[in-house]
């Protein structure tokens, strides 16, 4: 709540500005406080093992690269490369399978509506709110009768359905944002339909579906349950080598936090990137 | 994973979308009409739908994947051995806990930061990078970090800090404790706040942010304290976003499986039904008793699922008509 500064009364407006300095410090304390677990796995990361796990922590170790180059294999671990690999294309493929579905969809639902739209949108979000857990069995022996398991196409499939909901709610919402009358008027002035999507409604709503993509992205890349059960060796995206890395090379505390940092590297990025429609796609754009 | 559920409330008055004329509903333009949506709702009917169909009917089986001639129709039994069951009966409660806590802690404290962060003060953006940062982090690398690095007995930052302050008033035997071992809940259930706190956040300063300034410098012109504006005013106008946040937050924690499984692999009581349900059918291969236990989870969440969709759909009628 913010208090505007009476200019005629000084020292009421002295005291609301110490009480808006201390607010503000307290904020700056709450957020350090919130980082401080992430902070610390970064300077853990580059630190060596041995510095890494000391009790007092040792805050002023030297620094290394250690932790990365072995989690690369250096130290003869398996690589994370195919891991990795798997989670971008299982991502960025499922990511936009979700946009060539969900684009259409949203276009009818919002600027040519179907009758009933609102009960097909919502009938995209009752998927979203049940259990993954409950389809996992079906699925599953549906992989291994077709020999779909430990196929990264599987998890392609999958994470489109996962996210498709979401974004045609997204979509849908950005989409209803571009005004008619531009589009009439474009209509009028003889331009067709692919002209309309790419003149007019692209630029408009590009951010919104940039965003979305992001969103669906981040999605894909942090999923672990259907990973787990459907891959094992060839298929294994970066969540589930993170969880088997652990086991298998016991405890190395630089080098899981240099994996953990690495493996959520295009996940801070892509959500930095989407902060500002962060929250219309996590809340499946019920907030603006 | 799921099934279709009527929506009571979907119905919208007037559409608010009708600007560009229909001429025929009926017919080939219909089919038009329809056709964008089609590959996206048949995509969703057969990848969701179907499996759920499937879920329903294998959980009338008799059906363990080591004996596999041995499948046959048992009726409702495993529904029976699924409800006498000791070790799922109590990995509901683990989950209604476990939900209720995450959800609660993190909504209130949710609504304290967006609250410091709806004030203007220097350096506000990077305070709000800060906070968002813990949501950002792949779910599995978070669970690592607070099981590994921060709770660890031996070398884990928090028992690091105690022998550091310790050491500052001369203690050299500070107390160790083994986080997780000790408190294996409230150990799983603080690392879930400190990853959903942000989303409360985001959520909530987005309902601030909505609020009508004009009617809170009335209100304070006609001399009303802070408490009263946020009592009377900013309390009623967030009930919206905090349902959302309630809720949301709710269908997310309640199939949270990364980190159950990671911090504490389901052991000293913190197995949750997603963990249970993956248990029976991946370790112990009980594929019937796995799907009643799917199905009695799905009729649980279509409890919170249709109120949920009441919250969304009476904002999204909100925005539909403000627009």
């Amino acid at each position: 709540m913010t208090s505007t500064a009476v200019v005629a009364l000084p020292p009421a407006a002295r005291r609301a500005r110490r009480k808006g300095a201390a607010l503000g410090l307290l904020a700056w304390l709450v957020g350090i406080v919130f980082v401080l677990p992430v902070l610390w796995m970064v300077l853990t990361s580059l630190h060596s093992e041995t510095d890494a796990a000391t009790n007092p922590p040792s805050l002023a170790a030297s620094l290394t690269l250690d932790a990365y180059r072995n989690f690369f294999g250096a130290g003869g671990g398996a690589s994370p490369w195919p891991a990795l690999i798997n989670s971008a294309t299982a991502s960025i493929v499922s990511t936009l399978l979700v946009l060539v579905l969900a684009t259409p969809a949203a276009y009818a639902l919002s600027i040519r509506p179907v009758k009933k739209w609102t009960d097909v949108l919502f009938f995209f979000l009752s998927t979203k709110m049940l259990p993954v857990v409950a389809g996992l069995l079906p699925i599953y022996l549906f992989a291994k009768n077709i020999g779909m398991l430990d196929n990264i196409w599987l998890l392609v499939i999958l994470y489109t359905s996962m996210n498709l909901p979401i974004a045609v709610w997204m979509m849908q919402s950005f989409l209803s944002d571009v005004p008619v009358s531009i589009i009439e008027a474009a209509q009028i002035d003889g331009a067709r339909l692919p002209t309309i999507l790419a003149r007019v409604v692209g630029p408009i709503a590009g951010p919104g579906i940039a965003a979305t993509a992001l969103i669906c992205f981040i999605f894909s890349w942090n999923e672990m349950l259907f990973a787990r059960v459907l891959t094992s060796v060839v298929a294994q995206t970066a969540p589930v080598f993170l969880t088997g890395f652990i086991t298998s090379q016991g405890l190395f505390l630089a080098q899981v936090c240099a994996a953990s940092i690495v493996i959520s590297l295009p996940v801070l990025a892509a959500g930095f990137a989407a902060q500002d429609k962060l929250v219309q796609g996590l809340s499946l754009g019920a907030v603006k | 994973m799921t099934t279709p559920m009527t929506v009571p409330t979907a119905r919208t008055g007037p559409t608010p979308r009708t600007a560009i004329p229909r001429f025929k509903t009926r017919g080939p333009k219909a089919w038009a009409r329809r056709a964008p949506l089609l590959p996206a709702l048949v995509f969703m009917i057969a990848v969701t739908q179907l499996p759920f169909v499937a879920t329903l009917v294998i959980s009338f089986f008799d059906w363990n994947a080591l004996y596999p001639n041995d499948r046959h129709f048992t009726g409702v039994s495993n529904y029976s051995a699924v409800a006498t069951d000791p070790a799922l009966r109590d990995s509901v409660v683990t989950t209604a806990v476990l939900t209720a806590a995450v959800v609660i802690a993190s909504v209130v404290l949710g609504l304290l930061l967006a609250l410091l962060l709806d004030r203007s003060f220097p350096g506000r953006g990077v305070v709000r990078t800060m906070l968002i940062a813990p949501f950002l982090l792949v779910p599995v690398a978070a669970a690592l970090l607070w099981k590994h690095v921060l709770y660890n007995p031996e070398y884990g930052l928090f028992n690091g800090a105690i022998t550091w302050v310790a050491k500052l008033f001369g203690d050299t035997t500070p107390p160790q404790p083994d986080w997780i071992s000790s408190m294996p809940k409230i150990a799983v259930e603080t690392a879930l706040v400190w990853q959903w706190t942000p989303f409360m956040m985001l959520i909530l300063l987005a309902g601030l942010q909505s609020r009508s300034m004009d009617m809170i410098e009335a209100a304070r012109l006609d001399g009303a304290s802070n408490w009263q504006i946020f009592r009377y005013m900013t309390l009623p106008h967030l009930r919206r976003y905090l349902e959302l946040g309630v809720l949301l937050g709710s269908i997310y924690i309640v199939q949270n499986f990364d980190a159950v499984f990671t911090i504490t692999s389901g052991g000293l009581g913190t197995a949750n039904l997603p963990y249970t349900i993956y248990q029976t059918f991946y370790q112990a291969h009980e594929y019937g008793q796995a799907s009643a236990a799917g199905v009695l989870v799905v009729i649980g969440s279509i409890a919170i699922a249709t109120f949920a969709l009441r919250v969304v759909s009476s904002l999204f009628r909100e925005e539909a008509s403000r627009s």
